[in-house]
């Protein structure tokens, strides 16, 4: 058991209850309550301005809160001795323009008692070649993955990402990807945020989408995405979806979203196919990319959190 | 690919070795940059120079004599008060020490990190200016330690002053701030236009200013021999604990 250890491992790695956050007259956060477990990758999402960069920042330490309570591995956020044991990796910046990326990771990497090795961190990353370089000439890419290298470098047993992978291309953020799995098989608890669906989908075990400074779902992917299936198909636009759904077993659903592209939910079985694909045929309409799926969690995260632009 | 083991294996360093590589960080960074060296080594040895060889200033003496006490006394300035002003000041705006704030690295270690880049920057500075001056024919006098301790004085003073400024103003108006009072207070300080010359009037005024003190004492030691310098070093302490307490209430992390 390592020094500090409250808990067993399992425990919970940030527990944050009733967390009420304020700038002026705007509150940011609002009675949120989450836990992240130990060992586990948490994502965090929610549309911008929904609260995550500013409870991950309470966590952190770096904000004090004005309302609830927020342990971290068991301890105050101030608490310094938590500080060999956090890894954080902000939204951006950080970062000394003129410094070489190299020489800062290194330097860096100095203020940990076992940190890994600097240049096999920036190899990882594909930043060897640009181990001289001052991070003000760092692609905005390269930069992520230079402060993402900096997150882990001190073997934290925790690290907390804040949108890790915006800006990224995909190569750059499947080795970000790469990372996050090697920190989860190693024990290291992650909490991330993100805005890419596939993500959270992809890495975590648990899934906290908050809006409006609260948590309006949590669960894993599986359990938010449901075990609900829709059919989807393609076809003409402007079907006329009244007459398909009096076909129907009562309780289904049907949608055009976005044009030509259709939904229909409910019992989602054999029945209501066969329903779906004679109505079609006596309408004279050839569907194309006809499946049957679950929901993704970009489903959920737009019925939960509203289509409407911030 | 590398695989590397992220196994979790917390622990801070001991703070020396930290301290010693921020430290370096900062003394790189501050010798790497174009406009900092324009500042803490160009300038001072030009002037030196110019004001050593040329007779700009009627100091009723040895030129280089009155006017590389001086010069040391603005490059301790300029390295303690305006170069560390602009680069805290731009640190701050970057997010460097938001950063630095969630490594184990502690604000006073950071502190202590700063203090000793600067007094690194101030050795080559004096190393570089005393050797000009030396081939220059300057012949120096009285007692080091004198010297040393009004050089650590006047590097608190500055230091303070120049961090209560990076730590409430904005970036941009540090940076100009800090090369306003660099220019003002070359001017005003004895640096190399002997306070005789100004009314008599705002002399006793000119005279609590840190770089005044500091300029003063470094010539009572070097030029004449004095001993302790007590009246400086009484001015520059005392600014040297306003400022840093101001400082240390008012600063903003980001």
């Amino acid at each position: 058991m390592r020094a500090g250890d409250s808990s067993s491992d399992g425990g919970a790695a940030v527990e944050i209850h009733e967390l009420i956050k304020r700038y002026g007259r705007t509150t940011a956060v609002n009675g949120l309550t989450m836990t992240c477990r130990r060992g586990q990758v948490t994502a965090i999402l929610g549309p911008n301005g929904a609260g995550k960069t500013s409870t991950i920042e309470i966590c952190e330490g770096y904000r004090k809160l004005d309302g609830g309570t927020v342990r971290v591995l068991g301890l105050d956020p101030a608490d310094p001795a938590l500080k060999p044991r956090l890894g954080v990796m902000p939204q951006a910046g950080g970062v000394p323009p003129a410094a070489r990326a190299g020489e800062w990771l290194r330097v860096i990497s100095r203020f940990y008692a076992h940190p890994l090795d600097p240049a096999a961190l920036l190899d990882l990353l594909g930043l060897t070649e640009h181990a001289r370089t001052p991070y003000r000439r760092l692609s905005g890419g390269q930069q992520q993955r230079l402060s993402l290298a900096a997150a882990v470098v001190g073997r934290p047993e925790l690290v907390f990402l804040d949108e890790p992978t915006a800006g990224l291309d995909p190569q750059a953020r499947h080795a970000c990807w790469d990372v996050v799995t090697g920190l989860r098989d190693a024990g290291v608890s992650v909490v991330l945020t993100t805005h890419h669906m596939d993500e959270a989908e992809k890495l975590s075990d648990h899934v906290v989408v908050i809006d409006h400074g609260r948590v309006v779902a949590e669960g894993s992917p599986a359990q938010l995405t449901g075990a609900e299936r829709q059919l989807r198909f393609r076809a003409r636009p402007g079907l006329n979806l009244d007459e398909l759904l009096g076909a129907l077993p009562p309780g289904s659903a049907a949608k055009e979203s976005p044009a030509g592209h259709y939904i229909i939910e409910g019992q989602v079985g054999p029945q209501l196919l066969a329903t779906v694909t004679a109505w079609c045929a006596t309408e004279g309409v050839t569907t194309e990319d006809l499946s049957i799926e679950r929901r993704t969690l970009e489903d959920v995260f737009l019925e939960l959190t509203g289509r409407e632009l911030r | 690919m590398t695989t590397l083991d992220f196994t979790p294996r917390p622990g801070a360093a001991p703070l020396p070795r930290m301290v010693l590589a921020q430290a370096g960080a900062e003394a790189r960074a501050m010798l790497r940059n174009g406009e900092q060296l324009l500042l803490t080594l160009i300038i001072p040895v030009l002037l030196l120079v110019g004001f050593s060889q040329a007779a700009l200033v009627d100091v009723g003496g040895s030129r280089i004599g009155f006017v590389t006490p001086g010069i040391l006394a603005l490059a301790v300035m300029s390295t303690a008060f305006t170069g560390q002003a602009i680069a805290t000041g731009f640190e701050r705006r970057y997010g460097v020490l938001k950063r630095l704030g969630a490594t184990p690295l502690s604000r006073a270690g950071l502190l202590l990190a700063k203090t000793c880049a600067v007094i690194a920057v101030e050795l080559l500075q004096v190393v570089v200016i005393g050797g000009v001056a030396l081939a220059l024919g300057w012949s120096p006098h009285g007692n080091p330690a004198w010297v040393l301790l009004l050089i650590l004085l006047g590097t608190a003073a500055f230091s303070g002053l120049g961090l209560l400024m990076a730590g409430t103003l904005r970036a941009e108006a540090t940076l100009a701030g800090a090369n306003l009072v660099y220019l003002v207070l070359l001017g005003l300080g004895g640096v190399v236009f002997p306070l005789t010359k100004f009314p008599d009037a705002v002399r006793p005024v000119l005279e609590l200013l840190p770089i005044t003190a500091l300029t003063d004492g470094m010539r009572s030691v070097l030029e004449k021999g004095a001993g302790l310098p007590i009246g400086p070093l009484v001015v520059l302490l005392c600014w040297a604990a306003a400022s840093l307490a101001l400082a240390a209430r008012t600063f903003r992390w980001e």
